[in-house]
C-alpha cells in the first residue's frame, strides 16, 4: 500500500487522480453546506470528520509507524481542555491559534507517554500508554482548574468566530470541521510520502534494519507520537467545540480510544482512506441500522431491544467482515476499482 | 358560469375539506431520550415508564389535556452524550415539542446551547446544572423541584432535625461519601459553607468511579467516628457503601442518602444491611397515591403499562417519572390557559413552565396528595422552591419519617447567582428582565 502510495507520488500530474478530490471539493463545499438537513450536518457529519481526524493520527502511529496506542481518546481530551483553557485565558487569541496550541498542548502529553516506546514494543506498549488514559481522565476530574471550577466539571464551548465571522450554527461549524480536516490530511498524506513518512514504515517494517540503515529509531518514535497526538489532539478540539459543544472528562473514556483503534482497523491500517472508510462505517452504519430497526419493528419492541439487537447485528457484521477482507474496507475499495476497471476495459 | 368551472369549485372544496382533515388534531409531542439498556437501565425504565404512564393516563382519561392529545417517541441513548445528541437531532424535527427531558446531566449540558436555540424548555427534574435555577440567564432550562445545593442543604437540615434544631449542629461531625465523577464532586463548596455556617465538623471522602471497593473510605471513617455519613453515590456504588458499614461497624440509621442513593434499586442488593437507611427525596414511594392507583387501574388494567415488572409501581424512579409527567402536563394546561386549547410552540410552554404554580391542594386535587408537596416556578427561579422529604427502608420498603423540609434557598440563592453571571459573562449572555419572560414567540 505505502509502497503504490510513494509510486504515485513520482507520476507526472495525472488529471484524472484529480478529479475525485476535486468532485469532493465540490460536495464539501457546494453541495453540503447549502443542501445538507441539520440532522446531517450535526448527528453524522460532525463526528464522522472529528472521528476521522483522530483516526488519521491514531494510522500516522499505528498503521505506519506501528506503535500500538490505546491512548486516543486522551490526546483527544487533553486538545479539547487545552483549547478551553487557552480560548477561555487568553484575550482575542483567534481560533486558528487555539486550535494549533492545543494541538501542541496533546503533542507534547503524547511525547511524554510515547516514552515507554523507547523500550516496549506491540501489546506492552498498548498496555503503558493505557497510563495515558488514565491519568488526563484523573488529572482532568481531580484539578478544578482545567474546567475553570465549574462545579460539575463540564465545560461548554465558546462562541466560535474566525476573521470575524461567527461560525456557530451547524453549517458554520461544519465548514470549521471540514476545512481543519482537509488540511490536516493534507499535512499528513505529504508527511507519509517523504522520507519521515519512509522512516516511519521502516521502523513498523522491522526496527532492527531501519537502525541499521540509519534511521534514528528513537527520534521517529517519538515524532511519530508528537505528530499523531498533535492530530488527535486537533481532533478533540473539533469533537468538543462542532459537536458536542461541550465536554466532561468522563466523555473520553477508554471506549473512544477502542472506536478509535477499531475505526483504522475496519478501515485499513496504513491508508489514508481507510481512516475515513472507517469513520463513516462506525458512526454511519449503526444509525441506519438503528433507523431501519425502528422503522421496521418499531411498534414490536421497545428501544432497549431494539438497541441490543443491533449490537448483536453490528458485532456479526464487523467479524464476518474482517474473515473476508482482513486488510480492511481501504483494501475492499481498491478491489472493486480494479473489478470495475476491468470490466470497463 | 360553464360546468367545469363549477367542478373545478367542487374540486378546489373537496381538495380543501381533504387537506383540512388530513392535517392532525392537535396534539403536543414529548421526545424522549430514554435509556433501557446500559448500566443505568434501572433509573431510565422507572423514571420514563412513569412518564409514558401518566401521558398515557391523561389520554385515556381525559382525552388529553383539554382535547389536545399527548404523544411521545422514545429514543435510546444509554446514558451517553453523543447518542443524547444523535437522538435529540432525530427528534427534534418533530411537530408541536413541547419540552426534552433526558434525564442524564450529560445530555443535558450538550443540549443547552441547542435548546436555547431552539426555544424549548429542557427539563433536569431534581438534577442538572445548580446554576440553570437562575432563569435570568438560562431561559429554556428548568431543574425542578430539587437542585444539589437544595438537597445538601434539605439533608443538612434534616440531620438539624434529627439532633433538635440548628443549633445543636455545633460540634457534630459529619462525613460526606461522594462519587469521584463531576456529579458527585458538585457539593462539595456547599458542604464547606454549610459546615462554616452552623460550626459542624467536615471531613468529605472520595469514591473512585464506579466504587465497589470501599473497605479503606470506611476504615478512615470508623476512625473519624462521625454522628453521621451523608451518602452522595450513584449505581453499585450504594450499596457496596451500605454493605461495607455494615462490615465495619457504623450504623445503617446513621447513613443519610441523597436524591440518587434513595430508590430500591440502591438498597435491595445490600439485603440486611439497608434496614434502617435514611435517604432524601422530592416524592414518596408507594402505590398508595391516588394517582398511583388510578394508573394501576386504567393504565396496568388495560394492559397498557409501561413497566415489564408490575412489581416497580410506586417505586422511587416509577414515582419520579409521574411527578415528572405531572410537572410537564400542568406546565401545558398553564400555558394553554393563556394562548388557547391547541398545540403550543416551545416558547409558549416555556411561559407554562415559568407559571407552574402548583399548592398543596392543587397537588391534591391531581391525585397526589403527599407524593409531592408543592411547586412554586417563576421567570427567574426555574427550581421552584420543591420540598424533600426523607425516607427509611425497614427491609421490604420505603418509610416516611420526616415531614416536607424546606431547603434554605435564601442562603444559596445568591451562590447561584454569582456561578450563573459568570456563566453569562463567560459565553456572552445578556441577563433576562421581567418583561423579557414575558415576550413569547407563537407561531
Amino acid at each position: 500500500m505505502a509502497v503504490q502510495a510513494l509510486d504515485a507520488a513520482r507520476v507526472p500530474i495525472d488529471w484524472q487522480r484529480l478529479a475525485l478530490p476535486a468532485v469532493l471539493v465540490v460536495v464539501a463545499y457546494g453541495l453540503i453546506p447549502a443542501y445538507a438537513s441539520s440532522y446531517l450536518v450535526e448527528a453524522i457529519l460532525l463526528p464522522f470528520l472529528a472521528l476521522s481526524l483522530a483516526a488519521v493520527g491514531l494510522n500516522l502511529l499505528t498503521g505506519y509507524c506501528g506503535q500500538l496506542s490505546l491512548g486516543s481518546s486522551a490526546f483527544m481530551a487533553v486538545g479539547a481542555f487545552a483549547a478551553y483553557n487557552f480560548n477561555l485565558r487568553v484575550d482575542g487569541l483567534p481560533l486558528a491559534a487555539t486550535m494549533i496550541l492545543a494541538g501542541i498542548s496533546a503533542a507534547g502529553i503524547g511525547v511524554v507517554f510515547g516514552l515507554p516506546s523507547l523500550r516496549l514494543r506491540g501489546f506492552y506498549l498498548a498496555v503503558s500508554t493505557l497510563a495515558a488514559q488514565f491519568f488526563v481522565q484523573w488529572a482532568l476530574t481531580k484539578f478544578g482548574w482545567f474546567s475553570n471550577y465549574n462545579p460539575s466539571g463540564v465545560i461548554s464551548a465558546p462562541h466560535l468566530i474566525v476573521a470575524g465571522f461567527p461560525l456557530d450554527g451547524a453549517t458554520g461549524r461544519y465548514l470549521l470541521s471540514v476545512t481543519t480536516v482537509i488540511v490536516l490530511t493534507a499535512l499528513v498524506w505529504r508527511l507519509v510520502n517523504s522520507a519521515t513518512g519512509r522512516n516511519f514504515i521502516a521502523v513498523r517494517d522491522n526496527e532492527t534494519a531501519a537502525r541499521v540503515i540509519g534511521v534514528p529509531v528513537l527520534r521517529t518514535k517519538l515524532l511519530a507520537f508528537a505528530i499523531s497526538s498533535f492530530i488527535i489532539g486537533v481532533a478533540g478540539v473539533l469533537w468538543a467545540f462542532t459537536y458536542l459543544r461541550t465536554v466532561e472528562p468522563a466523555g473520553f473514556n477508554l471506549d473512544r480510544s477502542f472506536q478509535i483503534l477499531f475505526i483504522i482497523i475496519i478501515g485499513g491500517l496504513a491508508s489514508m482512506r481507510g481512516a475515513f472508510l472507517g469513520a463513516a462505517f462506525i458512526v454511519v452504519f449503526p444509525l441506519v441500522l438503528s433507523r431501519l430497526g425502528a422503522f421496521l419493528f418499531g411498534g414490536l419492541f421497545d428501544s432497549g431491544v431494539l438497541d441490543m439487537s443491533q449490537r448483536i447485528v453490528l458485532g456479526a457484521l464487523i467479524i464476518i467482515f474482517l474473515i473476508a477482507e482482513p486488510s480492511g474496507l481501504s483494501a475492499l475499495f481498491d478491489r472493486l476499482k480494479r473489478r470495475i476497471g476491468s470490466r470497463s476495459s | 358560469m360553464t360546468f367545469f368551472s363549477h367542478l373545478k369549485k367542487v374540486a378546489i372544496a373537496t381538495a380543501f375539506v381533504l387537506g383540512a382533515t388530513a392535517v392532525h388534531a392537535d396534539e403536543q409531542y414529548f421526545p424522549l431520550q430514554s435509556y433501557r439498556v446500559g448500566p443505568y437501565a434501572a433509573g431510565g425504565t422507572g423514571f420514563f415508564g412513569g412518564f409514558i404512564d401518566y401521558l398515557n393516563l391523561i389520554n385515556i382519561r381525559d382525552g388529553g389535556v383539554n382535547g389536545v392529545k399527548l404523544t411521545w417517541s422514545e429514543g435510546e441513548t444509554q446514558y451517553e452524550v453523543e447518542k443524547g445528541v444523535e437522538v435529540y437531532e432525530r427528534l427534534k424535527s418533530n411537530p408541536g415539542i413541547a419540552a426534552w427531558n433526558p434525564l442524564s446531566v450529560g445530555i443535558a449540558y450538550a443540549m443547552i446551547d441547542r435548546i436555547t436555540d431552539d426555544k424549548v424548555p429542557l427539563i433536569t427534574i431534581n438534577h442538572g446544572r445548580t446554576d440553570t435555577t437562575d432563569g435570568r440567564v438560562f431561559p429554556y432550562v428548568f431543574p425542578l423541584l430539587l437542585n444539589p445545593y437544595s438537597e445538601t442543604s434539605g439533608i443538612v437540615n434534616y440531620i438539624a432535625s434529627k439532633e433538635g434544631s440548628l443549633d445543636k449542629l455545633k460540634g457534630k461531625k459529619i462525613v460526606v461519601l461522594y462519587h469521584g465523577s463531576p456529579y458527585g464532586k458538585e457539593t462539595i463548596p456547599i458542604y464547606e459553607l454549610l459546615a462554616q455556617k452552623y460550626g459542624f465538623e467536615l471531613s468529605q471522602i472520595e469514591v473512585p468511579h464506579p466504587g465497589n471497593e470501599q473497605q479503606a473510605q470506611w476504615l478512615t471513617i470508623r476512625r473519624e467516628r462521625p454522628d453521621y455519613v451523608v451518602l452522595r453515590g450513584w449505581g453499585v456504588m450504594n450499596p457496596v457503601a451500605l454493605k461495607t458499614a455494615q462490615k465495619t461497624g457504623f450504623p445503617a440509621d446513621h447513613i443519610v442518602g441523597n436524591v440518587w442513593s434513595n430508590s430500591e434499586e440502591d438498597v435491595i442488593p445490600a439485603g440486611d444491611a439497608a434496614k434502617g437507611y435514611t435517604a432524601i427525596t422530592t416524592q414518596a414511594s408507594g402505590e398508595q397515591y391516588s394517582v398511583v392507583q388510578e394508573i394501576v387501574k386504567t393504565i396496568y388494567g388495560a394492559g397498557k403499562g409501561n413497566l415489564e415488572d408490575k412489581g416497580r409501581i410506586g417505586s422511587v424512579y416509577h414515582n419520579l417519572g409521574i411527578v415528572n409527567g405531572i410537572l410537564n402536563v400542568e406546565a401545558v394546561r398553564i400555558a394553554q390557559a393563556k394562548f388557547g386549547n391547541r398545540t403550543l410552540t416551545g416558547d409558549e410552554v416555556r411561559w407554562g413552565f415559568e407559571h407552574l404554580k402548583l399548592d398543596p391542594a392543587r397537588v391534591a386535587a391531581l391525585g397526589a396528595k403527599d407524593l409531592f408537596h408543592s411547586i412554586n416556578v417563576s421567570w427567574d427561579n426555574h427550581e421552584g422552591d420543591g420540598y424533600v422529604t426523607f425516607q427509611q427502608w425497614d427491609g421490604k420498603k420505603w418509610n416516611v419519617v420526616s415531614d416536607w423540609i424546606a431547603p434554605d434557598w435564601k442562603l444559596l440563592r445568591p451562590i447561584i447567582e454569582k456561578s450563573s453571571e459568570a456563566y453569562a459573562k463567560e459565553k456572552g449572555i445578556k441577563i433576562r428582565t421581567a418583561e423579557d419572560a414575558e415576550a413569547v414567540v407563537s407561531n
